[in-house]
């Protein structure tokens, strides 16, 4: 098989035009001990076969096409309109590269100016970059940002535990080279345990809202003590919660970042995903990665370029903040469309849909005997249930009866065993959320 | 031969910054060459007044469109005052590196390290070697 | 011709998609904790396709051009592999579900570890860096790690040849470490002499791309390794070019400790204008405990030949940790396996034989006409000089864009920083002959017309939706996103 286009005549034509006889001719400063390994790889197939084969292992996945989903802990599976699909199909976006000549690049940048555009509005925050990695990445990278705000003089950062345990670890191996302390997520401490930790060596302090549990604390006054220790406030945030809940502008967030994946992008078994990244005007020259600006032509045409650019890697070098290069530009354009074809009123409704039903789920739930839900905070679409049995045994059951149930908490907060985050979007329709409620019922004793 | 303004009453680095002393306080800015090899300078970064700087040790950036490069300190000092008026107005440095663009003033630190600087006449001449 | 922006499109309670109503009691809202409105635009769906259709026609991309941007390895991307990484049990499998229900994704996964170790001569992969950068970052981080764990704390420094990409002395900082910039000889490699001044017990290892970023083997591969060996480091391979290696020389053979490869360029996963990319990272023996994580493992062989082994995530023993939430862009490592499982070993070899074809017949039809500054057999890419002894102010930027205005996307230019006015072409294997000649054609054509009308560079592009841009005033005056912000009163 081959996707190389070259004829025996036109090879050797152009071997003559090079001077040599042979492709092998070309590779004689490899170390000849080394030259032309055996690979050992499977026979070439066809594309009929591979496709055989690749689906085969994809129906040996248990997915969210086939089974009622309440899983989400940092992925969700929300509605996807097709059109988004379609657009990220043109070829003219995907198979273009980062947008370094803008001429000829009108297209995505128009497209990540929009998408910044729509990551402020969402957030409440004076500018956006063009992505990073995922939301995990995107909280360390605002480490970054907060240490070189505070000028490397400060070098601790507070995560409350209520961070999703992935992003944290993250962050904990983004920072391990740089002598960054780390202190806050070890234990259960709240929002008022956090902010006790604030002094005058702290950079940041980082929450989740809604927090890992599916949580809206209570944030009141939490910006201004952070302020007032010189500190910065970062905020992890799920952009669907944002459809209804205040902007972290608002409550006098520094920085916002998030997973971008409920926005129009497919659970793909967690990637790839979209780390969004959205900061207050005067720390804009602080970020990493990709920004696009708007500007003139020298016809005075409105057009649009990356902009900020000594501040990346492929200039400073050394110097740089951050190594990254390319970023998710496909996954922002479809957080864009996304976002244009749910707009103001789309988002909203669907951000209702989640809540609505998580808490009719809770509710339900709630009223089995042998399970809990602590309905006394403010949720979203994700609430801890207290199970009567340990998680994996109900889950074994549930999915026998084709749902994907809850998150186990147990292995990463110790103290809630036999707790399960569970997660309902507008996917769930009543009939799966019911269903879901048996199957619950008969696992407590099964 | 280039063009480029070299006051002769300045002293320079091999950094391209120069430095005017009166008295115990130092001025400092960049010089034409490194505004001319820089070109449209869009954005300089500056230091906190009450900062203390070793010599070499870098205080700040002046940044282009295409280029990011950092200013040094030509001797030890501490910062007393910024141009602030190069927040807004950065190209400031482009039409006037030597008077509207300077950059910080140190109250420099006792004795004055700045033997080591080049002339105006040295510095002309490590510019031109530099445009062969 | 230029697209209004989608907000301009906006008129108020214009609907794109319709949910279904609600089928559960309403619970009451939180008024207190609800945001009082959201910017976002008001627009029809048919609206939506035609700005997006009209912003994608704005491009250029390989579907539609030549696309020699060098060492970003443009190749074509097989539709097929997007049709692979969108089937459902794909597409729609959460990254958290039990081990038993993901086992066709550990499968591919697990595989596509043992196809990428053995294409690089490596001992292990984890597929968890979300892009070439991170594969680096995570590279380096195991080297500190391996140092420190030996009780080696003295080692602060990393080599880096000058002529690197900016991503490793970036990476090197990231880390924690010194970047110790290394002088290039006259044939473009690393200078062995200035190598082994620099190589004490203080230099925790060397990162260096192989082919070199000039698009050349390094002559001396093995003495650079072996001096960093001897000296108790250990060599990072920045695999970004990869695609001239394949079936030609595994990394892991030579010597090398670690390095990432980029499944956006060697494998053909689509660039997509800037990422999702993906940057597997391969080790030897010493680095292996250290694997960013998890790493798909066998947790239960198969009980005999017909049945499927049990597939798990692990951690490493001595891991760095985690890079990205989950593990990896699973995405991307469909269509990496879906394009592996296509070529086959022979395939591959092919690939790499056919890039390296296609750079070195570039490169001797335009040294006559452009300087080619290290003129030797090349890789799979090469580097002229964008510029003219006789002609005063045409500049590698304006034959770039000339030849925007032929169809072609301009090579990278001004990397790397050791050539002057730098054009770095990559043309890549999937590329005819028909398209190499034309392409050779443009580039006479360009350097006649600096000699003769060279305004016609300096104001190029003038086939394009847009003429060259102000950069200066989009730097000044930053205008990052559309909308007005709030002033939030805290």
């Amino acid at each position: 098989m081959s996707y190389i286009p070259h004829t025996d005549v036109e090879r050797q034509q152009m071997l003559a035009a090079i001077g040599v006889t042979t492709i092998e001719d070309l590779f004689e400063a490899v170390p000849s001990a080394h030259r032309f390994p055996r690979l050992d790889l499977p026979a070439p197939l066809s594309e009929m076969e591979v496709a055989a084969e690749l689906q085969a292992l994809a129906e040996a996945n248990e997915h969210a096409g086939d089974f009622a989903i309440f899983r989400g802990a940092g992925a969700y599976h929300h509605f996807i309109p097709a059109a988004v699909n379609h657009i990220l199909l043109r070829g003219e976006f995907y198979t273009a590269y980062t947008p370094y000549q803008p001429e000829v690049s009108q297209g995505t940048l128009q497209a990540t100016f929009e998408y910044q555009s729509m990551i402020c509005a969402l957030t409440g925050m004076d500018a956006a970059n063009a992505s990073h990695y995922d939301g995990a990445t995107s909280l360390a990278e605002a480490v970054t940002v907060a240490l070189e705000v505070t000028r490397r003089k400060r070098d601790k950062i507070i995560l409350s535990p209520a961070i999703h345990p992935h992003y944290r670890a993250v962050v904990r191996t983004y920072h391990q080279g740089t002598g960054v302390r780390i202190v806050g997520d070890a234990g259960r401490a709240d929002i008022s345990d956090l902010t006790d930790m604030l002094d005058e060596h702290t950079a940041m302090l980082a929450v989740a809202y809604p927090n890992f549990f599916g949580r809206i604390d209570d944030l009141k006054g939490l910006a201004q003590k952070v302020h007032a220790a010189g500190a910065l406030l970062v905020m992890v945030v799920n952009p669907m919660a944002l459809g209804l809940f205040k902007p972290p502008g608002q409550l006098g967030a520094d920085i916002v970042v998030g997973e971008g994946q409920p926005l129009g992008i497919p659970l793909s078994f967690g990637g790839p995903y979209l780390g969004f990244f959205a900061v207050r005007e005067e720390y804009v020259r602080k970020i990493a990665g990709r920004i696009v600006g708007e500007t003139v032509d020298q016809d005075g045409k409105r057009a649009f370029v990356m902009t900020l650019r000594p501040r990346e890697q492929d200039i400073r070098r050394e110097k740089a903040t951050s190594n990254i290069c390319t970023n998710q530009g496909l996954m922002a354009l479809a957080a864009a469309v996304y976002l244009s074809l749910m707009g103001k009123h789309g988002l909203r409704q669907a951000a209702e849909l989640c809540y609505h039903k998580a808490h009719y789920a809770a509710q339900q739930i709630d009223a089995l005997p042998g399970y809990q839900v602590d309905q006394s905070k403010p949720f979203f679409h994700e609430f801890v249930v207290k199970c009567p049995r340990p998680v994996d045994a109900i889950n074994r059951h549930l999915i026998e009866n084709g749902i994907i149930g809850g998150f186990d908490l147990g292995a990463d907060y110790p103290h809630l065993q036999n707790h399960m985050l569970v997660c309902v979007t507008e996917m769930n329709t009543r009939a799966e959320i019911d269903a879901l409620v048996q199957g619950l019922k008969e696992a407590a004793n099964d | 031969m280039g063009s480029w303004n070299t006051p002769a009453e300045l002293k320079y680095t091999k950094n391209d910054e120069w430095l005017r002393i009166e008295g115990a306080i130092g001025i400092i800015g960049i010089s034409d060459y490194a505004q001319d090899q820089l070109n449209d300078i869009v954005f300089v970064e500056l230091p906190e007044v009450g900062a203390t700087f070793q010599k070499g040790q870098s205080f700040g950036v002046v940044e282009s469109v295409k280029a990011a490069s950092d200013i040094y300190a030509p001797v030890s000092g501490k910062v007393i005052e910024v141009n602030t008026a190069l927040e807004d107005e950065p190209e400031v440095i482009n039409a006037d590196p030597y008077g509207k663009g300077w950059i910080v003033k140190f109250e420099l630190s006792n004795p004055v390290d700045a033997d080591d600087l080049l002339d105006a006449a040295a510095y002309a001449a490590y510019c031109d070697s530099r445009q062969s | 011709m230029t697209e209004p922006l989608i907000y301009e499109l906006s008129a108020a309670g214009r609907r794109g998609a319709l949910l279904p109503a609600i089928d559960v009691p309403e619970t009451a809202l939180p008024a207190e904790l609800l945001r009082d409105d959201l910017d976002l635009p008001e627009v029809s769906e048919m609206q939506v396709i035609r700005h997006f259709v009209k912003l994608s026609q704005m491009n250029h991309a390989i579907d539609k051009g030549f696309y020699p941007l060098g060492s970003c390895t443009m190749k074509y991307n097989p539709k097929f592999n997007e049709d692979m990484a969108r089937l459902p049990g794909f597409a729609l499998l959460h990254p958290l579900q039990d081990q038993d229900s993901v086992q066709g994704a550990l499968a591919l996964m697990y595989t596509l570890q043992t196809w990428l170790a053995e294409i690089s001569g490596f001992k292990a992969v984890s597929l968890a860096p979300a892009a070439g950068a991170q594969g680096e970052f995570s590279g380096i981080l195991m080297i500190r790690k391996y140092h420190q764990e030996r009780g080696d704390t003295k080692r602060t420094k990393i080599l880096v040849p000058n002529s690197a990409h900016g991503t490793n002395p970036a990476t090197v900082t990231m880390a924690g470490f010194q970047a110790v910039e290394l002088p290039s000889d006259a044939n473009g490699d690393v200078d062995l002499a200035a190598l082994r001044a620099a190589c004490d017990d203080t230099v925790a290892g060397m990162m260096i791309t192989v082919p070199s970023t000039l698009g050349l083997f390094e002559g001396h591969i093995l003495d650079v390794i072996r001096a960093v060996h001897d000296c108790g480091g250990l060599m990072y391979m920045d695999g970004a070019n990869m695609n001239a290696l394949m079936g030609i020389v595994k990394p892991g053979e030579l010597g090398f400790d670690v390095m990432h490869y980029n499944l956006h360029k060697t494998f053909s996963t689509p660039h997509g204008g800037g990422g999702p990319g993906s940057g597997p990272v391969a080790v030897g023996d010493k680095l292996k405990p250290y694997l960013p994580g998890p790493v798909v493992e066998i947790v239960e062989p198969a009980s005999d030949e017909d049945d499927a082994p049990l597939y798990g995530l692990r951690m490493p023993e001595k891991s760095i940790g985690r890079m990205k939430a989950f593990y990896g862009n699973f995405g991307m490592h469909v269509r990496a396996y879906a394009y592996i499982r296509i070529h086959g070993a022979d395939g591959l070899y092919n690939v790499s034989r056919h890039a390296v074809l296609n750079a070195n017949y570039l490169r001797v039809k335009l040294r006559d006409t452009y300087r080619v500054p290290y003129d030797r057999i090349c890789a799979h890419e090469f580097v002229v000089e964008g510029h003219f002894p006789d002609v005063e102010n045409v500049h590698a930027l304006d034959i770039s864009k000339r030849l925007i205005d032929f169809g072609v996307h301009p090579p990278t230019n001004y990397f790397p920083l050791i050539v002057p006015e730098a054009l770095m072409i990559e043309p890549t294997e999937t590329e005819d002959k028909a398209t190499l000649d034309n392409f050779v054609e443009v580039m006479k054509t360009i350097a006649a017309e600096a000699r003769e009308h060279p305004d016609r560079l300096r104001s190029a592009p003038h086939t394009t939706p847009v003429s060259r841009l102000d950069e200066v005033r989009a730097a000044k005056q930053l205008v990052l996103c559309c909308r007005p912000i709030p002033e939030w009163a805290e």
